[in-house]
């Protein structure tokens, strides 16, 4: 495992089995084509740890495995960047998506596409780690428009339903506009450092550090255009407002892909990208603050809408934004650590609430609204304590997970004195109230209660329709679906408890994060904190019972239970009453019909008048038919002189030695 | 003076042994019946082989001459004869059984094919205008009568006339420019017209004159407007078979000699027929790209597109460099490869009691034969000049090779002539993709041509992908042969 080859291995054996599959198709059976890629991914997931052995060792590994292209002074190259930051996210990647992968044969089972989706997500595992490996800007923008590629695929999976093809072709366009910004960014560095190498950027930024650039005929320093413009690409993929919008659309993709790639892994890319870039955001407040803003809008506002979601998925998918928009804000913090553990732990959580969702749905006949459901944990034990141990680690309960990372990051956002510190400060703190209202309102809906799919009166017997008969029971899930539900439950629980001390306060980040101590002490401060005063990870879960996090937590969950199971008629009676408030959550602040009215409509509007003046009248009309029409009279004018009399052509070619001559000889 | 000739003989035993071996095919095919005619094919396929070796086998690495200067050997000269054999030899893989379907599968036809092969040899060797001239009509006598070889087809012998006559009159231009270069500089030795030139500038308006002769004979034998008449004639009268081999392997020997006679010997008149050259190319592919459109056959649509292709040729070699050379090299190479291949399809589509020699024949191609719709949609792509194939790459190196001796205005309009060569290519795609057939039946081929044909298809696409091996070639060729 020391040449870098043998790090090829781990991205090419999803890569290899993707293309098997996805080549042979139909020649192989199903239960080939699933257990090939769980193999090739579990190799990956094998030989990801071992890497991760390797590194937290001391190992860095920054290599290239060959050059690509080289034009003028430019070298493009693959390369291999291995350290722990990479490691982390290489074994995040690959469980998450080994758990996926078992699960899918489970939840994928009789579908006609099943060797399809097979093959995707191993595509998708090989980008993801593409991404995440990457030693360079070019390979790194790779992997970034893989990924959304293989996104884009899975969510228009069902590609017979309208729906999935609309919310396919928006996570298209709105990670177009990311990526625009992303694609400029890379291009500023390469125009500034002269390299697309991370190691070389990283060494040259200093020198761009005093320049400033005219931007709007207002001097702006370089390295901030260039930051913001790289959150711009963050934004777009890890969904911040107000590139958002396509998120919870994505929903409309099988639920396998919503835990692994809209939830676990390729969203977070964004966060891992300013992470890794860390050398260059530590130069720039201003893109520091800009952020934090933009993650803290995100975090509260968009937990809000997860409020009123009757979509089971829907719900949890706003609440991906709304913990994507903490870890932003942690990366604002200069945090970068944080926001990576969060990010690991949100990875598990979150996919183990994702499949438990997905468990719940197929309990429920593809019925996906939780007004239907209710009393499940009856039925379904085992989707049900997972599913409640997820819902606990989302909400920060002390010991879980979750509490470990949020409550490091609402700490660290409280003693950041950067701009914007304070409101972030408030949206993070307001926003457990409402992860923990909206996970438990969900939580209570679905497994407590009445069951209320009885008292549904149409009983639909047809094909046509999802859902379950009032008479019939859900079942729980066959061992596929559950055990990925148990093994993610694990880490879910543990995993914060066992690696805060190292990943925080330890040197586990120290080679691959750079951190500018005395600009932004906030962690420095945290770690005092976390060493003086708690004197460990359970000193700070018992401190915490006293907080105001805790505080919130517990009565967005109080408020859930009165809510839902006390007085079940609050809730209609609330919406009664705020109507204007309702219906903006309901429209979603607008941004979807803004989009559609200003963008969709605008640029129809404007294309038509394109199409009509300039592509018909001027182009086609005058340019390709005129040409045509010409060409053709040409060719008819020509074609007479081909007599086909020897004495014709024979004149011709004395014409032409004759008008040589007088061409060109000169007397 | 014993050990000169023998040394001498050695560099010329390729031709020696075509030369004695077609006689041996002529005098065999009086001796067997006509159901054993797959002797001769193999004969003749053998001396293609035996060629290959004997030149393979002391593949020239620098320039050596024979009989007082008269023959050279060199890298381009064995690159080019190589080439030349494989043609060949694909020729007479693909007319075989198109030949025998019409009763023209004799002895006459490949012994006169192998005696053109030996004329294209003594033109790609030839180092004194003489030789030029010798090798240019034996090549030329064979072709007119392989032309009239179905001698009972009006078409086809009014076709053979009228080469002939024209041919004839194109021999005579080349013969009168000859004589005045000769007047000028005294000497017929390419080489010593090339110093005598360098040393002691003469009359510059005799050699001005004798150029322009000798470039109308040059295009003639390329098919550059406006020495282009003959071509869409021929190609229609003559049976596919021949005009394939007229529109393929010649065309490397013609190129030969204009690089023997322009960039050697009159290099020092670049001058001037840089000029001339340029006014051929830019109106050989205007008029063939434009006249293509409006052919109905497909066999005259062929005729003009090699006519724009021969613009493309003479654009590399108007550059005056070697890496133009180099291109035009490599362009007439990859053209050859290109054209076997289209006129192959159109023989296997054809059979004893059908002629397919109308685009509209290609209907549907695809729900007949989708793989042979597929070879033929990579030539069109290929001749259409589309990457990945090894026309687009043909075309860019040449047109490079321009755009770097400054004709910029030339190539964007060379460019814009492909557009519209576009439309005439891609009218077969659409026929054959997208039309219903007229005719129902999958096409018949046998086992070796579906095999060599399909190879020599993939070869565009692949030889396209990976061009530098090919270009290398071809540049050394060049540069070991002109310094």
């Amino acid at each position: 495992m020391n040449s870098i080859y043998s790090y090829l291995a781990i991205p090419l054996l999803p890569l290899i089995a993707s293309f098997c599959v996805g080549i042979l198709g139909k020649k192989l059976s199903e239960f080939f084509a699933s257990s090939f890629t769980i193999l090739s991914v579990f190799g990956a997931f094998i030989l990801s740890c071992f890497t991760l052995n390797q590194t937290l060792d001391g190992l860095v590994v920054n290599q290239a495995v060959y050059q690509w292209l080289a034009t003028g002074r430019y070298q493009f190259e693959v390369g291999f960047l291995i350290d722990n930051l990479t490691a982390m996210m290489m074994v995040v990647v690959t469980f998450i998506s080994l758990m996926v992968h078992i699960y899918t044969m489970g939840y994928m089972k009789g579908d006609p596409g099943y060797r399809r989706f097979f093959s995707y997500i191993s595509l998708f595992t090989f980008s993801m780690l593409m991404l995440v490996m990457s030693n360079n800007f070019m390979q790194l923008f790779f992997g970034w428009e893989a990924v959304g590629l293989v996104s884009y695929l899975l969510i228009g999976f069902w590609y017979q339903k309208s729906t999935a093809i609309y919310a396919n072709l928006k996570a298209f366009l709105v990670n177009r506009v990311g990526d625009f910004g992303f694609i400029l960014g890379i291009a500023m560095i390469l125009y500034w450092t002269g390299s697309l190498d991370y190691a070389t950027v990283f060494k040259n930024v200093g020198i761009i550090t005093a320049h400033t650039m005219q931007l709007f005929g207002q001097p702006v320093e370089v390295i901030t255009v260039i930051c913001v413009l790289l959150f711009i690409g963050a934004m777009g993929k890890s969904a911040q407002v107000p590139l958002h919008v396509w998120l919870p659309d994505s929903m409309e993709g099988p639920t396998p892909i919503s835990a692994l790639i809209h939830a676990a892994t390729m969203v977070t890319a964004g966060i891992f990208m300013v992470s890794r870039m860390s050398p260059l955001f530590e130069l720039s407040d201003t893109a520091l603050s800009f952020v934090m803003i933009i993650g803290a809008i995100t975090a509260l506002f968009m937990g809000l809408l997860g409020i009123i979601q009757n979509d089971i998925k829907r719900v949890i998918a706003y609440s991906t934004l709304s913990q994507l928009g903490y870890m932003t804000v942690a990366l604002g913090a200069s945090a970068y650590s944080v926001a990576m553990f969060h990010l690991m732990t949100h990875a598990f959580f979150k996919a183990l609430l994702f499949l438990g969702a997905g468990s719940v749905i197929i309990g429920m006949h593809h019925d996906q609204d939780i007004r239907n459901m209710g009393n499940l944990r009856k039925y379904m034990p085992v989707t049900w304590i997972t599913f409640l141990i997820g819902s606990l680690a989302l909400i920060g309960t002390p010991l879980f997970s979750g509490f470990y990372s949020k409550d490091s990051l609402i700490e660290v956002v409280k003693l950041s004195h950067i701009t914007g510190s304070n409101f972030a400060y408030f949206s993070v703190l307001v926003g457990v109230f409402v992860t923990a209202f909206y996970s438990f309102r969900l939580y209570f809906l679905v497994f407590h209660g009445k069951e209320k799919w009885r008292l549904q009166t149409v009983a639909h017997n047809d094909d046509y329709h999802h859902g379950l008969n009032p008479k019939d029971n859900p079942h729980e899930s066959a061992l596929s679906i559950t055990l990925p539900l148990t093994l993610l439950a694990i880490p879910s629980v543990v995993i914060g408890y066992i690696s805060i001390e190292p990943i925080l306060f330890g040197s586990f980040f120290a080679k691959s994060i750079f951190l500018n101590v005395e600009a932004h002490p906030a962690m420095e401060h945290l770690s005092h904190h976390f060493h003086q005063i708690y004197h460990g990870p359970f000193g700070m879960a018992v401190h915490s019972i006293l907080s105001i996090p805790f505080f919130f937590a517990t009565s967005g969950v109080a408020l859930a239970y009165y809510c839902y199971q006390v007085n079940i008629n609050l809730p209609k009676q609330i919406i009664k009453n705020t109507q204007t408030i309702y219906s903006i959550l309901e429209n979603k602040y607008g941004f979807d019909s803004f989009n559609e009215k200003f963008f969709a409509h605008g640029s129809r509007f404007l294309g038509e008048r394109f199409w009509r003046l300039g592509d018909e009248k001027i182009i086609d009309g005058w340019f390709v038919n005129g040409t045509a029409r010409f060409v053709g009279k040409c060719s008819e004018k020509i074609r007479i002189i081909q007599s086909g009399y020897i004495y014709h052509y024979a004149f011709a070619m004395v014409i032409g030695v004759f008008l040589f001559l007088t061409f060109f000889i000169k007397i | 003076m014993n050990e000169l000739i023998q040394f001498d003989l050695s560099l010329i035993m390729p031709e020696i042994f075509v030369l004695s071996m077609a006689m041996v095919v002529l005098m065999t095919d009086l001796f067997i019946k006509p159901s054993s005619r797959w002797i001769i094919y193999s004969l003749s396929q053998l001396t293609l082989l035996g060629s290959t070796y004997l030149t393979g086998k002391d593949f020239a690495e620098e320039t050596q001459f024979a009989f007082s200067n008269m023959f050279v050997r060199d890298g381009l000269a064995d690159f080019l004869k190589m080439i030349s054999y494989l043609g060949i030899s694909l020729t007479f893989l693909y007319s075989r059984s198109y030949m025998k379907d019409r009763g023209l599968y004799r002895g006459e036809y490949f012994a006169l094919v192998l005696f053109a092969l030996l004329g294209m040899m003594i033109m790609i060797s030839s180092h004194n205008m003489l030789l030029v001239y010798m090798g240019l009509e034996l090549l030329s006598l064979c072709l007119y009568s392989i032309t009239a070889l179905d001698r009972d087809n009006q078409k086809a012998t009014e076709s053979a006339i009228k080469y002939f006559v024209l041919g004839a009159l194109a021999s005579g231009l080349l013969l009168y420019g000859m004589s005045m270069i000769y007047g000028a500089t005294s000497s017929l030795d390419i080489g010593i017209i090339s110093t005598t030139l360098f040393n002691h500038p003469t009359d510059h308006s005799i050699l001005v004159l004798g150029l322009v002769f000798v470039l109308a004979g040059l295009a003639f034998k390329l098919g550059a407007v406006p020495f282009q008449m003959w071509v869409p004639d021929v190609y229609e009268g003559a049976p596919s078979s021949i005009a394939m081999l007229i529109s393929s392997v010649p065309k490397l020997a013609a190129f030969a000699i204009t690089i023997r006679l322009l960039a050697d010997g009159l290099q020092s008149m670049i001058i001037d027929w840089k000029e001339m050259l340029l006014i051929m190319a830019v109106l050989s592919i205007s008029i063939g790209n434009i006249t293509a459109i409006a052919q109905k056959n497909i066999k005259r649509m062929y005729a003009y597109s090699t006519i724009s292709h021969i613009g493309f040729i003479l654009f590399g070699v108007m550059s005056g460099s070697l890496n133009g050379y180099a291109s035009s090299l490599f362009y007439v190479a990859s053209y050859m490869l290109m054209t076997l291949v289209s006129f192959a399809i159109l023989m296997i589509m054809s059979n004893k009691n059908f002629e397919c020699e109308l685009i509209e024949d290609f209907k549907g191609l695809n729900k007949r034969s989708p793989w042979y719709a597929f070879l033929m949609l990579i030539v069109m792509l290929s001749m259409a000049g589309i990457p990945p194939t090894i026309g687009f790459y043909a075309k860019f190196m040449v047109l490079q090779a321009a755009l770097e001796a400054g004709f910029v205005g030339f190539v964007i309009y060379a460019v814009m002539m492909v557009l519209v060569g576009m439309f005439y290519y891609l009218r077969i795609v659409k026929l054959m993709y997208f039309d219903e057939p007229k005719v129902k039946g999958k096409i018949e081929a046998s086992l070796d041509v579906q095999w060599v044909l399909s190879l020599n298809a993939l070869s565009l696409l692949i030889i396209g992908l990976v061009p530098y091996t090919f270009m290398e070639a071809t540049t050394q060729a060049i540069s070991l042969s002109l310094n």
